[in-house]
């Protein structure tokens, strides 16, 4: 799409502005790696999840954010460790930098007893407050009124906190997106409002989601800042997201974060993409990949060696490599695990009479063969396959 | 100690608990400097504060949002629906984020939302509401709707102080035609266990909220005119429901009438008799029969909303055909 373009554009005169400072943004050296590793590990552990999601490893969906590591590693870098964020499907970058770690990640795709979640959650569905994330829920716009619920509670106690929330360009259609956001201008809370403009809302483009022509535009409306930047840019995503993070510290109120990007893959790993134009993908992969933008700057412009890079690169697979290796060993979760921690009081359900005494649902499988698999003749999810693949 | 009305009472309930936990806090629309629609909340904000009392947007998703965020960071906060029957708008929020929270994601989310419900006062279809089937159905929420003034200041401090999201019906036909007097000290009722109104061995009525004294009318007249002695069973809580109330009050009388304001279908009389069934079925003299409004939209006019819900004249007459089985 021209306009992406040419924002990418824009953006290399600021790069090349930035040539004459030592350190941009601020940010160390070390910083300027670490961002690299960030997203480096986002996208190794993603494709590991694929190897995994074809081996059958993986019991439900696979979620990429192919091309979106720079926006959710620079943002989620704006934060110090005691502020707090709330992901979403495509912020695995996000929840790494705030403390996720790639076992629990690939304990969760795989279902397994030790993960997070136990077992009741999904992919990258879980959180932390101890950490500084909270798991989102699959509604979108959900999670704006609950962020400025966590960062009125930070205004109440004067806590110098900030919180974080993304949404995707189409969650700002959601009636929860415009009441949260609202709601938290009007009590000043100290958040940040990141709109991960990647395009596609699953299938749907953004001109079909929104007559304004840019989503920093819906700030006006509601008396709050707004900025925008391009979300393949690591070091400019960190810039604007750390000056909206100042604002909120400050006690300036809310912020309004639009950061252009785009998905090169499918809402999930089934979408075969064909409602997007013919060679648009292929296009962002060869002139706008923001991790190769990013080791092109880190080596022509910041001054690193392709040896400190390539180290980056070894250190990352090798991470992976163990987390893989200690999430398969993880046993799966026990059946009555399922009936604990509805409420606090009672702990738990008491099963039905009818599994009563048992350990699990059945002895032995009642899925006849094929359940919940392609079939290999056209592609087409079968029964049952299609409500695995909802995030 | 002085008689209070049902309204007193939650608003010295809510006083206590913002006294006694700096965590309390209350968010609502028009809840501060007016006081609530009802003036439930009148005078909360002049002692608390508006940090602690907050006037908020029309916004229903929005504030139990907030207040589920507000909660997982070790606050307590006590939501008020202006008329409950506007916590449809934030049903997403409270089924799908507020209920799964500590199941999903080990998020403690100890928040109230608390309003006023029910009809039997000319409000129309959008301010008479008994929209309590649908929470009670959904794990993860707790469902309390109290009939007198001592249980209403009671369950809503346990309510507060329940580990877990609490939803709160005050049935304002209530609010201001029933007294009682308070227990002196801190008066807790635990969530989950009902009430026996009144002792009786031939007949059960089971029932909650403003029906409550409508039963015990009907027992009343049943007493006097049949001879009958009636038992009535105020629920006070829905979710948890209490079945060792409520089959011990069936094993004891062996005929049991349900009674409720809520709408019939998917109304929670069918539950009711399900887990009777369930439990109980040897003990049965009579089929299990219900008494609840019918399944339309509450209308405005007294001639239509007194015909479409329960009235004491109903429930004796269901009594009689219960009894004489």
């Amino acid at each position: 799409m021209p306009t992406r373009v040419a924002t990418g554009g824009k953006r290399e005169k600021r790069s090349g502005k930035e040539r004459a400072g030592a350190t941009p943004a601020g940010l160390s050296r070390a910083q300027l790696l670490e961002l690299y590793y960030w997203m480096r590990l986002t996208r190794t552990l993603e494709e590991r999840l694929v190897a995994l999601y074809r081996q059958t490893k993986i019991v439900g969906g696979l979620f990429r954010s192919l091309g979106q590591e720079a926006d959710a590693v620079g943002s989620a870098f704006a934060l110090r460790p005691e502020d707090v964020l709330s992901p979403l499907i495509r912020n695995l970058g996000s929840m790494l930098v705030k403390g996720a770690t790639p076992v629990e990640i690939l304990r969760q795709y795989m279902a397994k007893g030790d993960s997070p979640t136990r077992g009741r959650e999904l992919n990258i569905h879980f959180g932390d407050p101890a950490r500084g994330f909270i798991g989102q829920i699959s509604p979108l716009g959900d999670m704006v009124p609950v962020m400025a619920g966590v960062t009125l509670s930070f205004k109440m106690r004067d806590e110098r906190r900030v919180g974080l929330v993304y949404v995707g360009d189409g969650a700002t259609s959601t009636g929860a997106f415009h009441e949260g956001i609202n709601f938290a201008a009007v009590q000043r809370c100290p958040l940040v409002v990141v709109v991960e403009n990647n395009g596609y809302a699953y299938s749907t483009p953004t001109p079909k989601q929104t007559l304004a022509k840019q989503f920093v535009d819906k700030a006006i409306g509601y008396g709050i800042p707004g900025e925008q930047a391009d979300g393949n840019d690591v070091v400019a995503t960190y810039e604007i997201t750390k000056r909206a993070v100042d604002r909120a510290r400050r006690g300036e109120g809310v912020s309004l974060v639009e950061l252009t990007t785009y998905r090169r893959k499918g809402h999930a790993e089934h979408d075969n993409q064909s409602y997007v134009p013919e060679g648009e993908i292929e296009r962002w992969a060869r002139e706008n990949d923001p991790i190769d933008r990013y080791v092109g700057r880190l080596e022509s412009e910041f001054g690193f060696a392709e040896d400190e890079v390539r180290g980056v690169d070894e250190r990352v697979r090798r991470e992976v490599d163990e987390a893989t290796d200690i999430a398969e060993r993880s046993p799966p979760p026990e059946p009555l695990d399922a009936l604990v921690d509805v409420y606090a009081s009672p702990p738990f359900e008491r099963p039905l009479w009818f599994r009563s005494g048992k350990s699990a649902a059945v002895e032995a499988s009642e899925r006849a063969e094929g359940w919940g698999t392609f079939p290999a003749s056209n592609g087409a999810p079968a029964d049952g396959q299609a409500a695995r693949e909802n995030d | 100690m002085a008689e209070i009305t049902y309204l007193e009472a939650i608003r010295e309930a809510l006083f206590e608990e913002m006294e006694r936990d700096v965590n309390v806090f209350c968010l609502g629309e028009d809840i501060g400097a007016y006081g609530g629609a009802f003036k439930v909340t009148d005078g909360l904000a002049q002692r608390y504060g508006d940090r602690r009392v907050i006037d908020t947007p029309i916004s229903e998703v929005g504030i139990v949002g907030a207040a589920a965020g507000a909660a997982h960071m070790g606050m307590r906060p006590v939501v008020e629906m202006q008329f409950i029957d506007f916590i449809a708008n934030a049903y997403d929020m409270l089924t799908n984020y507020v209920a799964t929270a500590r199941y999903r994601a080990m998020l403690p989310c100890p928040l109230v939302v608390r309003g006023p419900s029910g009809g039997y006062v000319r409000g129309g279809p959008f301010h008479s509401q008994n929209p309590e089937a649908g929470f009670v159905h959904t794990p993860g929420l707790k469902v309390a709707y109290p009939s007198t003034a001592e249980d209403a200041k009671g369950l809503l401090k346990s309510a507060i102080r329940d580990e877990d999201c609490v939803l709160f019906f005050e049935h304002k036909y209530l609010y201001r035609r029933i007294k009682g007097t308070m227990p002196s000290g801190d008066h807790l009722v635990p969530l989950g266990k009902a009430r026996i109104a009144r002792e009786g061995r031939d007949l059960s009525i089971i029932t909650y909220a403003a029906t409550v004294w409508k039963s015990l009318e009907a027992a009343e007249q049943l007493e006097v005119e049949d001879g009958l002695s009636v038992e009535v069973i105020d629920l006070r809580t829905l979710s948890p429901l209490d079945d060792e109330a409520i089959e011990a009050t069936t094993k004891k009388t062996n005929r049991v009438l349900l009674v409720h304001e809520d709408t019939r279908t998917g109304g929670i009389a069918g539950e009711i008799t399900a887990r009777i069934n369930e439990s109980c079925f040897a003990w049965l003299d009579a089929p299990v029969l219900r008494v609840t409004a019918h399944d339309v939209p509450l209308p405005y006019a007294p001639q239509l909303e007194d015909f479409v819900l329960p009235q004491t004249s109903d429930i004796v007459t269901a009594a009689r055909a219960v009894a004489a089985y």
